[in-house]
């Protein structure tokens, strides 16, 4: 099990909060909420350690669209990249609804 | 409407909205009043397991169980759903912890004069392995608040599928006032991988899915009377069947407070020469289809 800690600049305050999957296998689960300064702060726990590097740039790119300013926790049970974006780009789908 | 015969129209079941393909919070949504739900220890709250990660295991916000008060045509109720695919739908302290303490609110509720109707959504193997007996200990306190609420209000017990009901869990399936099948549901005390690892492949082979259907599935539970409604897996059939359940449920005293009608059933079984399910079915329920 590993943790890991990224930020990320913002342009505007997001409204509400979002919660979107599930800690299930080969899935993944995204708590988002309003975050308390004008940056994002993403927190990944995961139980696959060493990946470090690869969460860094599914964030990245992301975050390359995401402007909000969001804390998001991220709960890992080993989502490939392509899953993770799709829990992310969900959560971002749910703060337009 | 005990037994609704699925249609086979191939619109209908292209229209239907599958119950068992919803997670546990679309499920409760589906099943309380539209706009009504209002989810109690959200994942937002962060109340989950302080065991999973010491073991190295990433922990859900919400443990697994999503609660949510509402109203089911108008009245209010009170839902908890168990979410099967974050660790088997398991109860630790935390998600076991959730349901008792909901329950035993809700007959606190009942005491001072305010109705509320309970339902659980079952979907769990049972207690959760790495909690032990502080997830066994929660589950006792699930039946004990399960039986105080009883005297005041049918408990309403759903259990659509595909993980089923199993462990201490089942025994809380079992004391509900009503309990809805589908006939992927699943109701029993071991598993049938738990049996196979611990009585051999000849006991039972956990790969032989009709077998088991045969034997546990919501089909057979409901002819043999172990189950009162079996529905097909939509969730607007298992919504109104609920409701229904609350109208009629109080007529009968419970399966767990009918000791004795329980313990005349066993008698008729001969360990020795143990009934195939068919014979079962005639054995335990004569009335009901065959």
């Amino acid at each position: 099990m590993e943790k890991m800690q990224y930020d990320y600049p913002a342009t505007h305050p997001v409204a509400h909060r979002v919660h979107v999957g599930v800690v299930g296998s080969g899935d993944l689960e995204v708590l988002l909420e309003p975050s308390s300064d004008e940056r994002s702060h993403v927190i990944v726990n995961t139980s696959v350690d060493g990946f470090g590097a690869t969460w860094k740039n599914v964030l990245d790119r992301f975050f390359l669209r995401f402007q909000g300013a969001a804390s998001i926790e991220i709960n890992d049970f080993g989502a490939t990249p392509g899953t993770v974006m799709l829990r992310l780009e969900q959560a971002a789908e749910g703060l337009r609804a | 409407m005990s037994v609704t015969a699925p249609r086979l129209d191939y619109r209908h079941f292209l229209e239907r909205r599958s119950f068992i393909e919803m997670g546990a919070r679309e499920r409760v949504r589906a099943v309380l009043d539209a706009g009504s739900m209002r989810e109690l220890l959200g994942p937002f709250d962060r109340i989950k397991s302080p065991w999973l990660p010491l073991q190295g295991i990433v922990a859900q916000a919400d443990d697994g169980v999503v609660l949510a008060r509402g109203t089911l045509d108008g009245t209010p109720a009170l839902v908890a759903a168990i979410e099967s695919a974050y660790q088997g739908g398991s109860m630790g302290e935390v998600s076991g912890a959730k349901i008792a303490g909901a329950l035993e609110l809700a007959c606190k509720e009942w005491e001072q004069g305010r109705p509320i109707l309970p339902v659980l959504l079952f979907e769990t193997g049972g207690v959760r392995l790495q909690e032990a007996n502080l997830g066994l200990a929660a589950i006792a306190e699930i039946h004990a608040a399960i039986i105080a609420l009883r005297r005041h209000v049918p408990v309403v017990g759903v259990i659509a599928g595909m993980v089923g009901c199993f462990g201490g869990m089942s025994l809380a399936a079992a004391m509900c006032s009503r309990l809805i099948v589908t006939r992927q549901a699943r109701l029993g005390m071991n598993g049938p991988e738990v049996i196979e690892q611990e009585a051999g492949i000849e006991e039972l082979d956990a790969m032989d899915r009709a077998l088991i259907w045969s034997l546990i599935g919501g089909e057979q539970r409901r002819a043999t009377g172990l189950a009162d409604d079996l529905l097909e897996d939509d969730a607007n059939t298992i919504a109104a069947a609920i409701r229904q359940a609350f109208l009629t449920a109080a007529v009968a005293p419970a399966r767990s407070a009918q000791v004795e009608r329980y313990a005349e059933l066993l008698r008729r079984i001969d360990p020795k020469d143990p009934p195939d399910p068919q014979s079962l079915r005639t054995l335990w329920n004569p009335e009901a289809p065959a």
